[in-house]
């Protein structure tokens, strides 16, 4: 359990920090404190197990259909790093309280960085490689916020872009990798995976698992080529670039590649992708971090290098330099992180980054000079520091390996880049702290509060600890993190400060020498280096970046340019493309179905359905023939309908296709009455192929449908519609009970749909589109009858009639064809055949109903009715069927799915009212004459009075 | 029987998508009608033709069409009524607000444009060069 609240704890906390804010810098800064420090004591609580070499395992079924579960697992590895995550994030969060300024949002700053630190613990801890996916999106997601938290800064605007699109460029390539990895192992989780070492090496999709991992890993620690983004990041606020750019989020990729040691290290493919990579970035990274004038600059160069020194150390891919990897890993992000936080309190206290402009500082700032010093001699690998004793390891591991059968070349490059560090490190001292002192600079230097120098002077007290004393200090947790890297293999090592005179002693004194040297004739090679080319991979990435914007903007104005019948063209031809790609592909013998016989009616019904899509063709210019051609397919469809055994769909239909009917008629009265020919030949020959192409695929492949057998599932719906669902008419029990939460679904789309079209239309009515409604002039002459006496007469007699029909055909709904739909269609078409024979504001006036709370309250019953099922303990929407009996009805069956279907009532006679009396209101505001206030022209009552009419 | 019924959904798939072609919107609206009564009778028709076996429950019954079918189109007729509903308003605000009904916007709109009443004349001249 406490293993799940080292990592929730973070995120946890992640919601006080912004709420805190309100009680001040420093209860914020507290509060962000305690959640991290109660997340360390819960992890130091596991130490002795995980030191004495237990694997503490936690895990929940997340989904395991997927093999994604939230599975946790604290070993030795997972140990170490949550302990740096933790640690140096407890150090950062007094720091960062200290040099942010008054005006920087400080909340949001903490919720950011304990969004990161939760992240990153559940990359450490997770046991399920889908799991840690998911944590390592979130590390690049949460430092894409810190990184930019400086949002005025176009810089860090910038910075934080590349880095979001270079990490997570590269965790798409590792998604990828994993869900190999887990393919071939038969699992996700990473203990599984962890035995799997023999299937993995041998198995023909190691190669691709393998470089698909490494870009993860090289992208997110920054290694050559994907360097470029580090020093870009640097724009960041220096507490981020102290935590997430020495400590924690470069180490993920270090971490990752440790963590999968054991199964993916030791083959030559590994060590050649791997150990070069390292080795490259070891020496550029050291060399560009020598000519860098800003501080932090200097720095996050001097991170790539060392990031691809102990890439390089596990790309050997023996167990000794695993052990120094491990063990450089440690004190890079002990010095690291002091040293980061060491430029920053220059930047804070001086004004100023930029090296040229620093000197001297060492008598104003004699504890921020002291600090540096030590730390970056650790940098520089000078002894008796941390730093020298990881990398006495890594020259000795060196002189061992031999590169492409060359036994020189990975010592020679190496002591190089050693040589390079060394002449960073010092310039780091020496052009900041000595040398002449700046009287120009911004602000007077002086040192910093206690809270801003402190974290970093306990990093430097570690850094002469574990120089000193390696082996009591850090001796049983590199052991135990070891053990877990090489697979727990046994190895003969020991960490001391002397191992006597050894090659490695020897390449270690000749890089101090030069680099000393280097940086004396520092003038002089800096020309050179000036002289020479200078790639610019940051200016590369933006290219490339705007080379496939472009790219896409090419293609998508070619495909999509704003014309819809282009873009529908394009997708017709695709989808016959893929139809007619699987139609070759098929088999082509004819189905053996017994077909239906077809009569002489059947034949007259389907003349008429082709005639009215040969009229619609022909005639859709003249818009008014079109729509009733429509109309017509729409009637011979509902025909078919019942013909073919569903009166259900027919009922449906036949109502649906007089409400579209009125609908279009009302949109036409203002659209144009014809469609003028614009369409060239060539257009039409276009279009007219690819619709008969269309047509020949759809009407063939239900040719092929129909003429072969089938298995269906509704044999279940047909037996229990009357146990399970209390109805005969298995359609509407299917609707409202078996697929209720469809029905629910699809309601509320329609609801949605008549509200999209209430907003639509309720715009005309206001400003100038209003105005422009005004000013219509019909386009067609007026019928002086406009209301109708017979229409008028017939509809009010019709009315009460047709909502008697209508609730009949909801009440009988669950039994025999009807039901909801149908019902609310039916009484919706009655009631706007009020509008249509007596208008808009006589109907107005006697209909007060609300349409939006008619769908509203549809909505709201059939939600209900579903919840209901809660109450009684069974899963939303189940229903159940009560035995009632009335008086003079005798005994009667109600099913709670009528509750449900009453809902569908509601938001079908809303949606369609709100749709059709808002189209009326608008005609009634284009077109108000003093004639439509009265409900019929020609009024008989009246007429006897007045005698002439 | 079959044979009516599969040609049946073939003219009208054709006859539809030859309608949404069309570079103004009432024949769009009108193709995408066609178009959904031929998918749903496609639909309709995966549950196979059976005449005088309508999915109601009765002893006297010789058996059943297929019912699952039927619901999934009998929603589906209802939510395409909504669909077509909207594209119809639509089409409809469109054209009073512009005063054209084509269906390609080939300028894009600048801040004059969205300021009111801007021609669209340059779109309806473009609109048979870019299709």
């Amino acid at each position: 359990m406490s293993l799940l609240l080292i990592v929730l704890l973070p995120f946890l906390g992640a919601l006080l920090p912004a709420l805190m804010i309100r009680a001040g810098r420093t209860a914020c800064a507290t509060t962000t404190f305690s959640f991290s420090l109660i997340a360390l004591a819960l992890l130091l609580s596991h130490s002795s197990a995980v030191l004495n070499g237990e694997v503490v395992h936690a895990s929940w079924e997340w989904l395991p259909g997927l093999g994604l579960n939230a599975n946790f697992m604290l070993d030795g590895l997972g140990f170490f790093f949550a302990g740096l995550i933790l640690g140096i994030g407890l150090l950062i969060i007094v720091y960062a309280r200290f040099y942010l300024a008054k005006d920087d949002p400080m909340g949001s700053f903490y919720a950011y960085l304990l969004l990161f630190q939760g992240a990153m613990l559940g990359i450490v801890l997770s046991d399920n490689i889908l799991l840690l996916l998911v944590f390592w999106e979130l590390t690049s997601l949460s430092s894409f916020l810190l990184i930019g938290y400086w949002k005025h800064l176009p810089e860090g605007r910038q910075g934080a872009r590349m880095a979001l699109t270079v990490t997570g460029a590269g965790g798409l390539a590792m998604i990828a990798g994993m869900l190999i990895l887990g393919e071939i192992a038969g699992s996700y989780d990473l203990s599984e995976i962890l035995l799997a070492r023999e299937a993995i090496q041998a198995s023909p999709l190691y190669l691709p698992a393998l470089v698909l991992i490494l870009i993860g890993c090289f992208t997110k620690s920054a290694q050559f080529p994907f360097h470029f983004w580090l020093p870009q990041a640097m724009a960041a606020p220096t507490p981020v670039s102290a935590y997430l750019h020495s400590a924690t989020m470069v180490k993920a990729g270090l971490f990752l590649m440790a963590r999968m040691w054991p199964v993916l290290a030791g083959t030559p493919e590994w060590f050649y992708i791997v150990a070069t990579t390292g080795l490259v970035t070891m020496l550029l990274g050291a060399v560009i971090a020598l000519f860098k004038d800003d501080l932090k600059g200097l720095l996050a160069f001097s991170t790539v290098s060392h990031l691809g020194l102990v890439t390089m150390l596990l790309g050997f891919g023996t167990p000794l330099a695993a052990v120094a990897a491990v063990f450089h890993i440690l004190n890079h992000a002990i010095f690291k992180a002091a040293l980061f936080m060491n430029a920053g309190i220059v930047d804070h206290e001086t004004g100023t980054r930029h090296i040229p402009h620093l000197g001297g500082l060492l008598q104003v700032m004699p504890i921020t000079a002291t600090l540096a010093m030590v730390a970056a001699a650790s940098m520089a690998g000078l002894p008796p520091l941390n730093g020298f004793l990881s990398k006495e390891m890594m020259l000795h591991e060196a002189v061992s390996t031999a590169w492409l059968g060359s036994d020189w070349v990975v010592a020679a490059m190496a002591t190089l880049a050693a040589c390079f560090s060394v002449a960073y490190a010092l310039r780091y001292v020496g052009h900041v702290f000595f040398g002449r002192t700046r009287s120009e600079l911004p602000h007077t230097p002086h040192d910093p509060p206690l809270g801003m120098w402190l974290p970093p002077a306990l990093l430097v007290v570690l850094v002469v600890l574990i120089g000193l004393f390696p082996d009591p200090v850090a001796g049983p947790l590199v052991a135990s993190v070891s053990r877990v890297v090489t697979g727990g293999e046994v190895m003969d090592y020991h960490l001391a400060l002397w191992h006597g005179f050894t090659p490695a002693l020897g390449l270690s004194a000749i890089a101090v020498v030069c680099g000393f040297f280097m940086l004396k004739a520092y003038p002089r090679v800096r020309a050179i280096w000036a002289a020479g080319p200078h790639p610019e991979a940051r200016l590369m990435f933006r290219s490339t970046i705007s080379f496939a914007v472009e790219l896409a903007q090419a293609i998508t104005q070619g495909l999509h340019n704003g014309a819809l019948p282009r873009y529908l063209a394009f997708m017709i031809a695709t989808a016959l493309l893929l139809g007619i790609s699987a139609f070759i592909g098929g088999s082509h013998e004819a189905g053996q179905r017994p077909l239906l016989e077809a009569n002489l009616a059947t034949v007259m019904v389907w003349l008429m359905l082709v005639g009215g899509c040969l009229t619609v063709l022909l005639h859709h210019h003249e818009r008014i023939v079109g729509l009733i051609a429509v109309g017509i397919v729409g009637l011979v469809v509902s025909v078919a309908f019942v013909y073919l055994s569903a009166p259900d769909l027919a009922l449906t239909q036949i109502s649906v296709e007089v409400v579209t009917v009125v609908l279009m008629l009302l949109a036409l009265n203002f659209l144009p009455k014809d469609t003028p020919r614009e369409s060239s030949g060539a257009r039409r020959l276009r279009d007219g192929s690819l619709a008969v192409a269309s047509g020949l695929g759809i009407g063939g492949l239900a040719w092929a449908v129909l003429t072969r057998d089938f298995e269906t599932l509704s044999g279940y719906y047909l037996e229990q519609s009357v146990p399970g669902g209390g109805g005969t008419n298995v359609v509407n029990v299917i609707l409202v009970d078996f697929r209720g939460f469809d029905t629910f679904g699809e309601i509320i789309v329609l609801g949605i749909a008549a509200l999209t079209i209430y907003a639509l239309l309720d715009g005309v009515m206001r400003g100038a589109v209003q105005r422009k409604l005004v000013a219509w002039v019909p386009d067609q002459a007026r019928s002086a009858d406009r209301h109708p006496m017979m229409l008028v007469v017939a509809t009010r007699v019709g009315l009460p009639l047709a909502l008697v029909v209508g609730v009949f055909i909801f009440l009988r709904g669950h039994n025999v064809p009807g039901g909801g739909f149908i019902a609310g269609l039916l009484v919706a078409i009655a009631l706007i055949v009020q509008y249509m024979a007596s208008g808009f504001s006589w109907a107005a006036q006697r209909m007060k109903i609300d349409y939006h709370g008619l769908i509203g309250s549809g909505v709201l019953v059939a939600a209900l009715t579903g919840l209901g099922a809660w109450v009684a303990g069974y899963p939303f929407l189940t229903s159940t069927v009560w035995h009632l009996s009335l008086p003079l009805l005798g005994e009667v069956h109600v099913a709670s799915a009528m509750f449900f279907d009453t809902g569908v009532f509601l938001v079908v006679v809303g949606a369609t009212m709100l749709a059709l009396a808002n189209l009326s209101r608008i005609a009634r505001r284009a077109e108000y004459l003093p004639v439509n206030a009265e409900p019929m022209d020609i009024d008989p009552s009246l007429q006897s009075h007045s005698g002439q009419g | 029987m079959e044979f009516l019924l599969a040609s049946a959904i073939g003219v009208m798939t054709a006859t539809g998508v030859y309608l949404l072609l069309r570079a103004r919107t009432f024949p769009v609206v009108l193709g995408l009608a066609l178009l959904s009564y031929a998918t749903n009778v496609f639909l309709f028709a995966m549950g196979r033709l059976a005449v005088n076996r309508p999915p109601v429950v009765d002893a006297l019954a010789r058996g059943y069409t297929d019912p699952l079918p039927q619901a999934l189109v009998l929603t589906a007729i209802v939510i395409s009524f909504g669909m077509t509903a909207v594209l119809v308003v639509m089409s409809l605000r469109s054209f009073i607000e512009s005063g054209d009904d084509g269906v390609d916007v080939l300028v894009q709109p600048t801040e004059d444009e969205l300021g009111g009443s801007a021609p669209r004349t340059a779109a309806s001249s473009a609109r048979e060069a870019s299709q």
